[in-house]
């Protein structure tokens, strides 16, 4: 009876819930960076985390995809799933999570290769193409996705480090989701690049919603604003309000979330 | 009107901060200067010290880049060289005989004037003359034309080396022998070609006849082997140390020693070569092989840290994109921060190897300063390396050897130099900037 009751629980959250997370605790050394936070993240929405400097929303972006592991003093608790499974589970790999959960980063890397190479690698290593063709393929579908094909399309086998900004930034976007994964981690995507490069990685982040469950680390209050749906504030480790985008700017319930919206702290 | 006023009076607000900086600004100017002055006069010491190096080994080296040469009409006389004696014979006879038929006031049956004449030929002549009559035996009988070298006082005489005011008693060659060479001179015999000698013979006992061919060859078998061990173990030392060694306090340990060992003097090396490689081991005695494996122990710590130092300057922006699509450490490593630290590790893998390819103590104890006549055919044959040959040239009392000394000195300086041309060529040509 019991076990009935969760399982319907569980299949109602799947449907809407993509991560989910309960009192996750992050430790670096001494310092305790993230403090008891739960979050439901859903599919097919961009998540926006805003908040100050150091209030631990990129090191709970990470704890996404595992990458604190490659931290030697990083302790991670609490509990992570994601479509109902624990990621810390021993039997889960990081490496196969991270093709699941892709990640772009702060400052475009792309990698020292061609264009085609940089979208590549990824299929590659996992084994998703088994020709030539296949592998075209996916490389040509994954620069559309990153809204960069039209222009790359020509100097594919030219460096990717070649590239603009902001192009190189689609670039790393298109490398993210070659690897067909279903949730898609953006740490500050836009930070360096201009305002055009960012309105069109904005455009794009619209464009992924459709088929990723999106979520965005923004120091930007106007690009949470302008991209998320969801958004989650925290302030010194804490999680402190999580709603709709348009109520947590217009209506914050928390009187930090008001301050920091309204520029008295940040 | 205001401007005129200002215009008069350079100080208008008294005790303001513009005063305070103009007060300190001279003496804050004349560190700087001095500063430079400092600097630029230790460049330029340095500067006069490399120059006064390199003019005094050119000044004395220079000589042995050329070397005196006689050609001699000589006949195959059957009597001094019979056939069926080969490859024994009289060949020195033939060659006096042929030296006192040119020169004017020679007795052949003076023996001691003919063996003075015959000090006139560097005694590898007769032998490059018998080799010749034992590969072709219808030569004798014959006359033929040979070029050989001089011996080293002719030689030294010839490149002005020896004072002819000097009296004929503190002279290494008498009046007469002097007379004999002018003679010589005069008839058009001697030449003075470019020594190729220096480079394609091998060690000898004369300096007219000695060349760097053993130490070149000994020289690279034990850089080649010295590379083969020290590059992949330095690399793989170093990228456990950086990438998958967990950071503890035996880590840290290693770490230190790694530091200290290449500070270890090279002499020290050298004993725990000849201890183990030599008396544990069995190796042969003056091997390049040994001598490789000896500079392989001081080369690998700084392999190390250059290697440990590239993989760190890699971004690690790289190593996010890697692991973000979902490489393994091992793919990352391998596939992304090794190709990209490689430039780096040449760099550091040449330098490390200049140094080896001039070490002299380690290579001293494990017998690689032996005297060695013939090139070695493989790393495990007895050989001397370029630093042990000048070594031994600079013990050897000829005349003859001082300009060698120098020569061979120009030549390891050459080789250093290209080595470290190419390391900045690779560090210059591959640089990145994030």
């Amino acid at each position: 009876m019991m076990n009935d009751m969760r399982k319907i629980d569980r299949d109602t959250a799947v449907s809407d819930t993509k991560i989910q997370a309960r009192d996750v605790q992050v430790f670096y050394g001494d310092t305790h960076a993230i403090k008891d936070v739960s979050v439901d993240i859903l599919d097919k929405t961009v998540t926006a985390f805003i908040g100050p400097s150091g209030c631990g929303k990129s090191t709970f972006l990470r704890c996404l995809n595992r990458m604190n592991d490659t931290i030697d003093i990083a302790r991670v608790e609490g509990d992570i799933q994601i479509d109902g499974n624990d990621i810390y589970d021993p039997s889960i790999d990081p490496v196969q999570l991270r093709a699941k959960v892709g990640m772009v980063f702060q400052k475009p890397n792309p990698f020292p290769k061609s264009i085609y190479d940089n979208i590549a690698y990824g299929p590659r290593i996992h084994g998703l193409a088994r020709t030539k063709a296949e592998l075209d393929e996916i490389v040509e579908r994954s620069l559309r996705r990153g809204a960069i094909w039209d222009e790359v399309k020509d100097r594919l086998h030219e460096p990717g480090t070649g590239l603009s900004g902001g192009q190189q930034q689609r670039l790393c976007i298109a490398r993210a989701v070659a690897t067909e994964p279903e949730v898609l981690l953006m740490d500050e995507p836009c930070s360096a690049l201009d305002p055009i490069a960012t309105a069109q990685v904005e455009d794009l982040i619209d464009e992924l919603r459709r088929n990723y469950s999106v979520v965005i680390v923004t120091h930007s209050m106007q690009q949470a604003a302008r991209v998320s749906q969801k958004t989650a504030f925290f302030h010194l480790g804490n999680l402190v309000e999580y709603r709709e985008t348009g109520q947590i700017f217009t209506n914050p319930e928390d009187p930090r979330t008001e301050s920091y919206i309204t520029g008295r702290i940040g | 009107m205001a401007d005129a006023t200002a215009g008069t009076d350079p100080n208008p607000k008294t005790g303001s901060t513009a005063d305070a900086v103009r007060a300190s600004l001279a003496r804050r100017n004349r560190k700087q200067r001095t500063v430079q002055v400092l600097g630029l006069g230790a460049i330029s010491f340095a500067f006069l010290m490399l120059f006064v190096l390199i003019a005094s080994l050119v000044s004395s080296g220079y000589h042995a880049f050329t070397q005196t040469h006689i050609t001699l009409e000589v006949f195959l006389d059957p009597e001094e060289v019979p056939l069926e004696r080969l490859p024994r014979g009289g060949f020195d006879d033939v060659l006096e005989a042929s030296l006192a038929s040119v020169l004017e006031g020679v007795d052949p049956n003076d023996r001691a004037t003919m063996r003075a004449l015959g000090g006139l030929l560097s005694n590898g002549a007769q032998f490059r003359l018998r080799d010749r009559v034992v590969e072709n035996p219808d030569l004798i009988g014959q006359t033929v034309t040979m070029t050989v070298p001089v011996s080293d006082p002719y030689d030294q005489l010839n490149k002005g080396l020896i004072d002819r005011e000097t009296p004929e008693q503190h002279r290494r060659l008498k009046d007469f022998e002097i007379g004999w060479f002018d003679q010589l001179n005069a008839s058009n015999a001697i030449s003075k070609p470019l020594n190729t000698g220096l480079i394609s013979n091998p060690d000898s006992r004369f300096p007219e006849l000695a060349g760097l061919k053993g130490a070149l060859i000994g020289s690279f078998w034990a850089l080649f082997v010295c590379f083969l061990i020290s590059f992949p173990l330095g690399i793989g030392a170093a990228i456990y140390l950086e990438e998958f060694a967990p950071k503890n306090k035996f880590s840290d340990f290693v770490e230190v020693n790694i530091n200290n060992l290449a500070a270890v003097p090279s002499v020290v090396f050298g004993l725990l070569a000849l201890a183990v490689f030599i008396g544990w081991f069995g190796l042969p005695r003056s091997a390049p092989f040994v001598g490789g494996m000896t500079l392989a122990l001081m080369t690998m710590p700084t392999i190390i840290i250059a290697t440990r130092a590239a993989l760190k300057a890699v971004p690690p922006s790289i190593r996010e994109a890697a692991l973000g699509v979902g490489a393994s450490k091992h793919q990352v490593v391998f596939g992304h921060v090794l190709p990209l630290a490689m430039p780096g590790i040449l760099t550091g893998t040449i330098i490390g190897l200049a140094q080896a390819l001039g070490e002299t103590a380690p290579l001293l104890l494990i017998g690689m300063n032996a005297f060695i006549t013939s090139a070695p055919s493989g790393p495990f044959d007895s050989a001397t390396a370029l630093p042990t040959q000048i070594f031994i040239w600079a013990d050897s009392p000829e005349r003859g050897f001082v300009s060698r000394t120098s020569a061979a000195i120009l030549v390891l300086l050459g080789f250093l130099i290209t080595m470290n041309a190419i390391s900045i060529y690779l560090r210059n040509r591959f640089e990145r900037n994030w």
